[in-house]
């Protein structure tokens, strides 16, 4: 369900020279950013052609310009210190920092917002607002809003839609634009539908609720929105999984 | 540039010379002029390199962070951490995150990072400002402990600090600051190890007879161990060598085993200004019993020597109380023979 962020997030960077720092649930930004499924493939399968040999697995992702790890809200600040030194190399470089609201529990993401107000770094911090962390409602969790913390720290603020993607997309350009342009940070939320569970099987919502958020799920409207092609689509990309699928389940584990 | 004659001047210089590169980068609390950082190991710098030393809010995670974001892209930043007790707060940073990220991205980057922190009491500050936590960072993978000390150049170890491609906690010494750079000790030959496995030099200050007993130190314990082992020397007629390891981890054993190699002691001594339950020497103390059992020279008495287990009290009386002093290093060796 989060998957119109990641691609609209990352068709707004300049994948050529800006940087990415994902989390823990970061397949999606990973795929978006270089498309290389085998790769990811052949690293949750432990395979030693995969991303990093099969050390990395899941969670710990890195090509190229892409890094997440699996720690929530450390990786915040590491953002910040790439979006610092791109600034000192004069790259023109934005850097993608991807969170969830579960996140903002954790007070590194605080000391790295502030840092990144404060220096005026170029980096878009990629809020991925499912209302959910593992098990917890965000009501739970999280006191006053995102977008209020945010404006503590005078960072500018897109708030997007997680199923409608024109608009996501143009919320992300705008963000990352003025990032570059005016050399300080913004913020994009993307209110995102978590459609499936945590993990595995630890899904504790009431199926009513999960029922509404699947009714609504933003691939059905991509497909609506593609018309007679998103067949043939829909044909090439289940090929191209299966295929990929395949191969990097062929592979020798690490 | 005059020649540094104490521990902190030997620092500032090495962080100077350190500068000329441009990849460097040093960030922490209260480092810029005209206040230089809290023990001043920083003065001047920002003066002569303003773009570079960066002042941060008062944020130890995101001190580590940042500077590991940097070295990701390319840059050899140092982060200061005010006083080394603060360093659990980037704790997080140093362990999940900048010593982890080499090995789990299979070698693809590289996090060249040193993180100085002033460690150690003698100076009243109390339970919060005054511990020596180092050993809770001992035996991370992918993360380098290195400690300077007055027997050889402190500036010149924090510049190899800062060349080694990895993380590096760099635990400096509150009193030892102060301390004039020494060339050696009076009476001893004084032997310099390095290697490729452990490249942080150990100091030996080898006796002129055979070692029966060894003192083992670091960093700010150094010349505590140096007055206990010319003591012990003096007055009490043993033949006491004193080894001081600048790598704290991982434990250089190829040193360990140079120096048995023309040693046999009947005692060994660790001594570290932290409790040594859980500490830098049960290690020592480990390697040198594997070294012993295969060279099969005769049983060892081992001693650890270290402050008592409770808090760093405030006042001067109950502060030397709890920290090993010169005479808790005499009476656990004098326990051996």
């Amino acid at each position: 369900g989060q998957e119109i962020a990641a691609v609209a997030v990352t068709a707004a960077l300049d994948r050529a020279r800006d940087c990415v720092f994902s989390n823990h649930r970061g397949h999606g930004h990973f795929l978006a950013y270089c498309g290389e499924l085998f790769l990811l493939l052949a690293e949750i399968f432990g395979r030693p052609d995969g991303l990093c040999g099969g050390r990395g697995g899941s969670q710990h992702l890195q090509l190229r310009n892409f890094y997440s790890n699996g720690v929530l809200g450390g990786t915040v600040g590491n953002a910040v210190g790439v979006a610092l030194a791109e600034k000192k190399k004069r790259s023109g470089a934005v850097t993608c920092a991807w969170l969830g609201d579960g996140a903002f529990g954790e007070g590194a993401v605080y000391e790295a917002m502030n840092i990144a107000s404060l220096w005026r770094l170029p980096i878009v911090f990629a809020i991925e607002a499912n209302g959910i962390a593992q098990t917890t409602l965000t009501e739970l969790q999280l006191a006053g809003t995102i977008a209020a913390r945010c404006a503590a720290f005078e960072i500018l603020l897109e708030e997007t839609s997680g199923t409608d993607f024109a608009s996501a997309l143009a919320a992300a350009t705008r963000a990352v634009d003025a990032a570059r342009a005016e050399q300080r940070p913004h913020a994009i939320i993307s209110h995102a539908l978590r459609l499936g569970p945590h993990s595995k099987g630890d899904d504790t919502r009431d199926p009513a609720v999960l029922g509404a958020a699947r009714a609504n799920d933003p691939l059905a409207s991509l497909r609506r929105d593609a018309g007679a092609a998103a067949e043939t689509i829909e044909r090439e990309v289940a090929a191209l999984m299966r295929g990929t699928l395949a191969a990097a389940l062929a592979g020798e584990a690490a | 540039m005059t020649r540094a004659t104490t521990v902190l001047a030997s620092l500032n210089a090495g962080l100077h010379a350190a500068l000329a590169d441009e990849r460097v980068l040093v960030l922490g609390e209260d480092v810029l002029d005209p206040y230089g950082g809290a023990f001043k190991v920083t003065r001047g710098l920002s003066s002569q390199f303003p773009d570079r030393v960066l002042a941060t809010p008062i944020s130890e995670a995101a001190i580590v962070a940042v500077a590991t974001g940097l070295a990701l892209r390319g840059f050899r930043p140092v982060a200061e951490i005010m006083f080394g007790d603060f360093l659990f707060l980037a704790g997080d940073q140093i362990v999940n995150h900048a010593a982890k990220y080499r090995a789990m991205f299979n070698d693809k980057v590289r996090v060249p990072i040193v993180v100085r922190a002033p460690m150690g009491g003698r100076r009243g500050y109390g339970p919060t400002h005054s511990q020596s936590l180092e050993k809770h960072f001992l035996g991370v993978p992918g993360l380098w402990v290195a400690a300077p000390h007055p027997l050889l150049d402190p500036g010149a170890l924090l510049r190899q600090a800062i060349a080694i491609d990895d993380p590096v906690l760099f635990v400096e010494n509150k009193i030892g600051y102060a301390e004039p750079l020494q060339a050696g000790a009076s009476g001893y030959e004084t032997v310099p190890l390095a290697d490729a496995q452990a490249p942080f030099p150990t100091v030996w200050l080898k006796p002129p007879r055979p070692a029966e007993c060894l003192l083992l130190c670091y960093g700010g314990m150094t010349s505590l161990a140096i007055r206990a082992a010319t003591h012990l020397r003096e007055r009490e007629q043993l033949e006491v060598g004193v080894v001081v390891v600048s790598q704290l981890s991982p434990t250089p054993v190829s040193h360990l085993e140079a120096i048995l190699s023309e040693a046999a002691p009947a005692a060994v001594i660790t001594v570290e200004e932290a409790p040594a339950e859980g500490g830098w020497g049960g290690e020592i103390v480990s390697s040198v019993e594997r070294i012993r059992d295969l060279r099969g020279f005769g049983t060892v008495a081992y001693r650890r020597v270290g402050a008592k287990n409770t808090p760093i009290p405030s006042a001067r009386a109950l502060e030397d109380a709890v920290l090993p002093q010169v005479a808790d290093v005499v009476a656990a060796a004098l326990d051996c023979f």
